[in-house]
């Protein structure tokens, strides 16, 4: 079980290392955004399998926060590509 | 064959199941030609994965260390909610700041409706 364990946490970095790239070549910024969010999506599973690893509970709490936090991330970086600000002042929409 | 066996046998299913997809969907977001057919692979894909994934390490507390974690079940409804939610935002935002589709798309259909919004605030204005 701790050898499959093992086996997923590196299967699961070695796509990071795929991502990272595109994060790093990424032509425009669209692109490096979606590498972000790919990062965190990916983050999420290696912490869970971490905590299977070394067989504690404590750091579930942090996929959870991990989630929220790259949602928010996603929205206010697409708002930005979007618009050129993230919270715009006036109310004509 | 005891109850552990099958535990486990659970939990090595789902996470397989779920480090498959991640794989496949960093691949494609490796590979593919496009923002927004990478966009695609990411957020479907690396979406089902992660679940997958959270779902076998759900099962691994509750059954093989008898601890109830209802807060992966919340991660994995948090994260079925706003995954397909971000794609659509990334996509939608690039594609309005003038990022060009792959030259082998064949089919574009938010480009009318934002000629159209175009006019209609022009009409206002």
């Amino acid at each position: 079980m701790i050898y499959f364990i093992w086996g997923s946490i590196v299967i699961v970095m070695l796509s990071m290392i795929l991502v990272i790239y595109r994060l790093i070549k990424g032509p425009n910024p669209s692109d490096r955004v979606v590498a972000l969010d790919s990062i965190g999506v990916s983050l999420m599973a290696l912490i869970g399998m971490f905590s299977i690893m070394v067989d504690t509970s404590f750091y579930l709490d942090i996929i959870l926060l991990l989630a929220i936090l790259s949602f928010i991330g996603t929205v206010a970086f697409s708002k930005f590509i979007e618009k050129g600000d993230i919270i715009e002042r006036d109310s004509s929409r | 064959m005891n109850v552990t066996v099958l535990a486990n046998t659970l939990v090595v299913l789902f996470i397989s199941v779920g480090v498959i997809f991640i794989a496949v969907a960093a691949v494609g977001l490796f590979r593919l030609p496009d923002l927004y057919t990478r966009a695609h692979a990411a957020s479907k894909s690396a979406t089902l994965g992660v679940m997958s994934v959270l779902i076998g390490v759900f099962f691994h507390f509750w059954l093989i260390e008898n601890h109830f974690n209802p807060r992966i079940l919340l991660g994995i409804l948090f994260i079925f909610m706003t995954g397909p939610v971000g794609g659509h935002i990334m996509s939608r935002s690039s594609y309005i700041a003038g990022v060009k589709p792959w030259s082998g798309t064949i089919r574009d259909d938010l480009k009318p409706e934002i000629e159209r919004m175009k006019k209609e605030q022009n009409i206002q204005d």
